[in-house]
Order: structure tokens, then C-alpha cells, then sequence
């Protein structure tokens, strides 16, 4: 069995009384002393430092010399508009099936001489193996260790990040840039998981500690765990991969077909020419079978993942489950996701969870739960 | 104060007892978000699950700590879960009971012994 890893940021965890579980094959901070309610609120509130150097960042080179032919490359993996990136640009994405499933959901940079990816820390050695099995004759594939990664996010971000970085205030959503941090050049993009503005960063492991540190010495950034970096996250409506998409759920069903641009889709310029356009892409023009939703239970009781919910509160026959539920410290109540059969997915729609042998209302909600605050 | 295993405290006040969570347990399990009491008038036995609590993460259970018939519940609790977090020892209380035995309380491990076992 292998050894369970850490990031360069482990012992800085420790330093500041982190409570560690492992993830992913990492021991990563679960929450620190301040407790998953309070970073949670802070990070909406204040601003909130995560590390995330458990996912896989990986660089894409053309062996051609030209990073159009990359970005080609690996449009034949991801059903994304990779080609139109704009330089210095970031853009969601997600690795394909042939059944139309999704392997893994990722961010993809244009930086000029190469594309920047960054991938799920459960998925990295999957992701990789994928990439070099499919793009290694038109690409050189270089997986980044020494490399930390960190996240920044909340409405003090900016004002947090320029004192050590200027350059990051003019960043708008999305954007990506090199800059110097403490001397030395960051890979910093204005992006994030949690709904908030924010950044992420990627910076050498061998000052990451020295980031880490000069970042929550300032006033109003706290240190956030992974029990906040969840809840914030299922408030904001964004999917955890291998929990609200994996192989059997397609783009059409989880709503994601929003990242499909249109020159990928049937008629586009580019259309298909990845695994499973054959059952995505008519997905998209009929209608899926069922649809990822949000959840408000009635009740003050958490729905969590792996409920069965039903259309009432007798018949058998579940219509759909719960796929990430717990609380939501923002709204002041629990909230999920889930799947249900397309009938039952339009907002207040009323369906029951079976909740230790009870039937339990819950009503189907838009998506996010907390308005989303990119800088764009 | 007596301490169950389970790490429940109990306080003797007149005729029945009060009943909650230590700190160990409340530090323990983190942020607690939801409640759920029983029914008042219930007969129950020790080893019964009769709370439910659920933290952010995780959903768990406290159980009787002897057999007794429950009195009171705490109804605070249903709209503040977090008070468990922030007084376990005091206004987080989770239920009175009269205990069907009450010597029995006695079985139970004094404040030395529960801090031995929490080490």
C-alpha cells in the first residue's frame, strides 16, 4: 500500500493546530482551530487561504513548436473550445468517456508557449496516464512537482494579494498571469472553487512556506480547511468530481453544458472528435433523462450523499439521489445536490428523502445557493 | 459529575438526572448543525441511540446512559446546535431523566477516572 503523501505545507498545517485527515492519498487540514462553520464564513466574508497542492499541474507543449497543435491535441480528450483560448486565458473543462461520462473535471490556461493544467488530486495519476496515452506523439507532457499550489478566495483577495503582488489587481475572472511573489515568478490565476473571487497559485515548494506565511499575516486571512473548502463549494453549486459527476454522468445531465462551446457542439466548426460526442452531443439537442439539481430540505436535518429520494412519501421506487448534502453556514441551512429524473427537476418541486427510515420534503433549488462574485 | 465511555456527562438534580456531552466529544465531532431530541414521557433503555446529532461532516448518535424515562429535552438545541459546541457543559444539555435505578448512576466513571480515559 503506498505511503500516504504531504505537501510541502504539512508541517505549516501543523504549525498552526490543523486537524489532518488524509485525501486523495494526502494528509491534508480538515479545519483548524478556528472550526469548518467559522472559516467558511470568513472566507465569504473576509478571505481565505487553502492549500490545494494535492491536484496535479501539468504542462502541454507542442512538439510542433506551435500550442494551436496542443490545443488541438487535447480537444480530442476535452469537448471544450481549447483552440479559441485566448493567451494568458483560463477555461473549465472535463476528460470524456466513450460512454459520454466524465473522467475527471479540470482547468486549462493558453500560456502562449504552452497549456497549463491543472487537474483533481484523486484523478491526477489517472488524468496523467490519459494525456501521455493519447497526446504523447503530438505533445510533450510535463508533470510539475516541484510546484506548490494555493488558493486565496474571498471578497479581501485582492486587496490581500496586491500588497505582495500589484499586478494581481488587474486581473479580471479567469485571467491568468506570471508575476513576481517574494521575488519569484508566480503562476497566478483569477479563478477558484468556492463562488468568490479569489486566485490560485501556483509557486516553487521550496518558498511556498514562505507565501503561506507572509499571506495570513495579513489582517483578515485565515488559514481554511478542506471541511470548508466542501461546504463552500456545495453552497456555490460546484460539482465534486468522483461524488456529483463521475463515468456515468454525463455533461447534458449535470449541467454542465454551459462549458461545451458552441464550435464543439453538432454543427460547430469542431464538432465531436472526442470520446462519447456520439451520446453528449445529441444529449444536448434532445434532452437528458435526468438533471443535477439543487436541494433545500424542509427540515433543519442534512441531506447527505448516497439518500434516495422519492416523488412522495409512499411510492418504492426512488426517482433520484442525493450526490453531495450537508450544511451551509452562509445560508443558515442544510443544502444538497443530487439527480433526479427530469420531471421532478424544475425549482420547487417538492420530493422526499428517506432519512433513517422517515420520508423527509425537500424542495428542488436553482443553483448556486449563494450569488456567485467573480471579478469579470 | 459522572462520565459515561461514550463521553456523556450526568448531573444529580433532585429526583433525576441531567444529561449532555463533554467537551472531548464536542471538540471531537466539530461544528454541530443539527439536533434531534425524543420524545418526552419515553421509557428507554441503557445503550438506547436517542439523540441524533450531526456535525458538518458526519451524522451520530448519543445513547442512554442507563435506563430511566426521559423528562425533559433540551428544545435550545433544535434551533442552536452550535451551543454544544460553545457550552457542552452547561446550557447545551441534551436531556433530564429519571433514572429507574438510581443508584445505578454510581457504575458510572467519576471526573478523575473519564480524564484517565481521555488521556
Amino acid at each position: 500500500m503506498a505511503e500516504i503523501k504531504h505537501t510541502p505545507l504539512y508541517d505549516f498545517h501543523l504549525s498552526l493546530d490543523a486537524k489532518m485527515v488524509p485525501f486523495a492519498g494526502y494528509q491534508m487540514p480538515v479545519q483548524y482551530p478556528l472550526g469548518v462553520m467559522k472559516e467558511h464564513i470568513h472566507t465569504r466574508t473576509h478571505a481565505g487561504l487553502f492549500d490545494v497542492s494535492h491536484m496535479g499541474q501539468v504542462i502541454l507543449r507542442a512538439k510542433s513548436g506551435n500550442t494551436a497543435d496542443a490545443a488541438l491535441a487535447l480537444e480530442m480528450l476535452i469537448p471544450v473550445n481549447i483552440h479559441g483560448l485566448g493567451e494568458n486565458r483560463q477555461r473549465y473543462g472535463f476528460f470524456t468517456n466513450a460512454d459520454g461520462g466524465i473522467l475527471d473535471d479540470l482547468m486549462i490556461a493558453n500560456r502562449g508557449d504552452h497549456l497549463f493544467v491543472v487537474v483533481n488530486a484523486a484523478c491526477k495519476d489517472a488524468d496523467i496516464a490519459h494525456m501521455q496515452a493519447h497526446l504523447s506523439d503530438r505533445c510533450d507532457i510535463e508533470v510539475i512537482t516541484d510546484r506548490a499550489l494555493i488558493a486565496i478566495q474571498g471578497p479581501a483577495s485582492q486587496a490581500a494579494l496586491e500588497t505582495l503582488c500589484p499586478e494581481a489587481a488587474q486581473m479580471r475572472f479567469m485571467d491568468v498571469i506570471t508575476a513576481d511573489i517574494l521575488g519569484t515568478p508566480a503562476w497566478i490565476s483569477r479563478s477558484g472553487y468556492t463562488g468568490e473571487d479569489g486566485y490560485e497559485i501556483s509557486f516553487p515548494n521550496d518558498q511556498i512556506v514562505e507565501l503561506a506565511t507572509a499571506l495570513t499575516a495579513i489582517d483578515g486571512v485565515e488559514p481554511i480547511g478542506l471541511g470548508a473548502r466542501d461546504s463552500l463549494r456545495l453552497e456555490a453549486g460546484l460539482c465534486l468530481y468522483g461524488h456529483d459527476i463521475d463515468t456515468t454522468t454525463t455533461p447534458a445531465q449535470a449541467g454542465l453544458v454551459w462549458a461545451i462551446q458552441k464550435s464543439r457542439r453538432t454543427d460547430g466548426e469542431r464538432a465531436g472528435g472526442f470520446p462519447g460526442a456520439d451520446k453528449i452531443l445529441p444529449e444536448i439537442i434532445n434532452g437528458a433523462p435526468r438533471k443535477r439539481v439543487g436541494l433545500r430540505p424542509d427540515g433543519r436535518a442534512p441531506m447527505r450523499e448516497g439518500i434516495e429520494l422519492y416523488a412522495n412519501e409512499t411510492d418504492t421506487a426512488p426517482i433520484g439521489t442525493i450526490t453531495s448534502g450537508g450544511f451551509g453556514p452562509t445560508v443558515g441551512h442544510p443544502v444538497s445536490m443530487g439527480y433526479v429524473e427530469t420531471k421532478y427537476s424544475s425549482p420547487d418541486t417538492i420530493v422526499f428523502a428517506e432519512i433513517r427510515g422517515k420520508r423527509m420534503a425537500a424542495h428542488i433549488s436553482a443553483l448556486p445557493f449563494t450569488p456567485a462574485n467573480f471579478k469579470r | 459529575m459522572k462520565f459515561t465511555e461514550e463521553h456523556e456527562w450526568l448531573l444529580v438534580e433532585d429526583d433525576h438526572v441531567i444529561v449532555g456531552i463533554t467537551p472531548h466529544a464536542a471538540e471531537a465531532l466539530g461544528d454541530l448543525v443539527f439536533v434531534e431530541l425524543p420524545e418526552t414521557g419515553i421509557t428507554v433503555a441503557k445503550g438506547d441511540d436517542i439523540v441524533v446529532i450531526e456535525s458538518v461532516k458526519a451524522a451520530s448518535d448519543i445513547a442512554a446512559p442507563l435506563d430511566g424515562e426521559i423528562i425533559a429535552v433540551n428544545e435550545a438545541l433544535i434551533e442552536k446546535p452550535e451551543l454544544v459546541n460553545e457550552d457542552p457543559l452547561g446550557t447545551a444539555w441534551f436531556f433530564k431523566m429519571k433514572l429507574t435505578d438510581p443508584d445505578s448512576i454510581n457504575e458510572l466513571m467519576d471526573e478523575d477516572a473519564y480524564n484517565d480515559l481521555i488521556g
